[in-house]
């Protein structure tokens, strides 16, 4: 091999290794970059409004009086909606994908479930707004309301369906691809023979789920309900499709209601008064830090999630 | 010895505690079952919905002209933006999946990795705040900014898809290379990335259909326009086509409904089409993945 040869290489190395490294801190200072632009942008709103700003529920753009608790408790109760009506169903169709399904079923079932991720927010929001917030509106609703009234949560249905009830069953649609897709992979993950083990000590399938794979991937399940529920607490357009941009709190699921994000995606263009924009993006940092917060906990449960117990 | 002398002439089903175990785990079994019947009707709603309410505005006119009669500017635009934002984002996605899998140490390469799961992780309207902070604030709304915030929400899911790829690539490879003595930067990009070109361009084509379908961005910083004629100058104000059904959809104006789920017959067959082609293609390019 010529010395010439030889140089031109060493140089192709280090230049492929430059560049790669370049990316790679690139995409590192990407997220340092926007947590620093958005808190930048939301300073004015920031220091006018201090911390009571996550309490207050004034909204009032002409007044310049700005605060975020209706959009906070908004943002909490359609979150954690869809993930007590999400997570209990992606859990069953990852156990159904893993355990029961038949080959051929499992080929076109896992495909179809993935395929409900695809589906834009946008197409489901107005799809929401179109069939399934009337229908809410003229079955559920009414009949939550008659068996289940006596809790403050269920009061009596508004004029339309827009409320915070119909939002949270458009996330509960969003987050289960997700949830069912990775507790899926966490299920196939567990060792055959030592679900076999417990078949042959007589435990019934449910008991073999119950008694050796729901155990052996909680963490897994918990990280992956967090992911799901990152991605609901974030969702702005299609909530803002069917929420009804309420400004109050109210007890009840059926009142119209207002999140976060989709408050940013609803107002921003219209944001004319001099602490408006800077107020939108304070609910950008606030919803940034949540959304940081669950996703960094989901990766550190994550991790601690593995198959060590059973390999050995 | 007391105790029932057990009936030799009894049927051999299970009773008692053992048939209540039983039951109880068949109710669980339809369970799971039903969940996942609930999930697939779902998307056959939707879907349905969207085709067959779509379908009555489809025509020649609403695929190839402006407002009012079709949405020919927004579905180029879609292109336009999408195209730009994978141009940026396919380069620099393969480049960190490379570090990732060819040079990076464990110190190096765990930070990066949590970097881009939490770029993934990202509310997308956060991203959109962020590029109207650095791109439109004090100039104009772009098509060029939604492209740049499409590429932070592609960049993750292609370094991430290309990652897994090129871990698949089997270490002989790499060997039969080094034995070869050919250098690092000739086996990466001669032997590793070529046999892994097929799931490299499945996780583009995946993330490419993410992007299409992503309004909350394109709502901040590329959302003002009429629609009226194809724009192809990226860093004028772009129509597209999920700020279009956006809009429409705030309208309480039945033919604008009409227009919105045509728009989104258009977006939906595009983005199924793409992931069920990117699955197809991952599939086979997995059987023929050297071994």
């Amino acid at each position: 091999m010529s010395a010439r040869r030889k140089q031109f290489d060493r140089l192709g190395d280090g230049l492929l290794y430059g560049i790669c490294l370049v990316a790679s801190l690139l995409s590192v200072a990407i997220i340092v970059w926007i947590a620093y632009q958005v808190t930048k942008e939301a300073m004015p709103s920031i220091s006018k409004f201090g911390l009571g700003f996550l309490t207050s529920q004034e909204w009032q753009p002409n007044f310049n009086v700005f605060g975020a608790g209706s959009l906070i408790y908004g943002t909490a109760v359609s979150s954690a909606m869809a993930l007590v009506l999400g997570a209990p169903i992606a859990i069953s169709i990852g156990l159904y994908l893993s355990l029961l399904a038949p080959a051929g079923v499992r080929g076109i079932v896992a495909p179809l479930v993935e395929l409900l991720a695809a589906i834009p927010s946008v197409i489901l929001g107005f799809w929401g707004i179109l069939i399934l917030a009337p229908f809410v509106h003229e079955h559920i609703e009414p009949w939550l309301h008659d068996t289940l009234g006596f809790i403050p949560l269920f009061g009596p249905p508004q004029t339309t369906g827009a409320s915070v009830f119909t939002a949270g069953l458009i996330l509960t649609i969003m987050v289960i691809p997700i949830i069912a897709s990775i507790s899926r992979d966490l299920f196939l993950a567990v060792p055959r023979d030592v679900q076999d083990g417990a078949s042959a000590l007589g435990a019934t399938r449910w008991e073999v789920v119950r008694g050796v794979v729901l155990p052996s991937t909680t963490s897994g399940v918990v990280a992956a309900s967090l992911l799901g529920l990152g991605r609901a607490l974030g969702e702005a357009i299609a909530v803002t499709q069917v929420i009804g941009a309420g400004s109050e709190i109210h007890t009840s699921l059926f009142e119209t209601g207002d999140t976060l994000a989709s408050r940013i995606a609803n107002q921003f263009n219209g944001a004319v008064t001099e602490l408006h924009q800077p107020s939108l993006y304070y609910l950008g940092v606030i919803l940034l830090v949540i959304g940081l917060v669950s996703n960094l906990l989901a990766q550190w449960i994550g991790r601690r999630f593995d198959y060590r117990r059973f390999s050995k | 010895m007391s105790g029932p002398v057990p009936d030799p002439a009894a049927p051999l089903t299970p009773s008692g505690n053992l048939r209540r175990r039983q039951i109880f785990s068949r109710v669980a079994e339809s369970g799971a079952t039903v969940a996942a019947i609930i999930a697939v009707a779902v998307l056959g709603i939707v879907i349905y919905t969207v085709v067959s309410r779509g379908a009555a505005a489809i025509s020649f006119d609403f695929l190839f002209t402006g407002t009012p009669t079709g949405i020919g500017p927004a579905i180029v635009g879609t292109g336009l933006i999408v195209a730009v934002a994978t141009a940026i984002a396919m380069p620099l996605g393969i480049l960190v999946a490379i570090y990732l899998t060819e040079f990076a140490g464990s110190r190096m390469a765990g930070p990066i990795r949590l970097a881009l799961d939490l770029m993934n992780g990202l509310p997308s309207i956060i991203i959109g705040l962020f590029v109207f902070g650095i791109l439109v604030n004090h100039r104009h709304q772009s098509g060029f900014a939604g492209s740049v915030a499409l590429a932070i929400i592609e960049l993750p899911l292609i370094a991430r898809g290309t990652q897994e790829v090129l871990l698949l690539v089997p270490g002989s490879m790499r060997e039969a290379a080094d034995a070869l003595g050919v250098s690092r930067w000739r086996s990466v990009l001669g032997v590793i990335l070529p046999s892994a070109l097929g799931g490299i361009v499945t996780a583009t084509v995946l993330a490419v259909a993410r992007a299409a379908g992503e309004t909350a961005p394109l709502i901040i910083v590329d959302s003002i326009f009429d629609g009226k004629s194809v724009s192809l100058n990226p860093f004028e104000v772009v129509p597209n086509i999920p700020v279009t059904i956006f809009t429409l959809s705030e309208e309480a104006n039945p033919e604008g409904f009409t227009r919105a789920w045509g728009s989104g017959l258009v977006l939906v067959s595009f983005i199924l089409f793409a992931s069920l082609g990117a699955r197809a293609l991952l599939a086979r390019s997995k059987r023929k993945m050297p071994t």
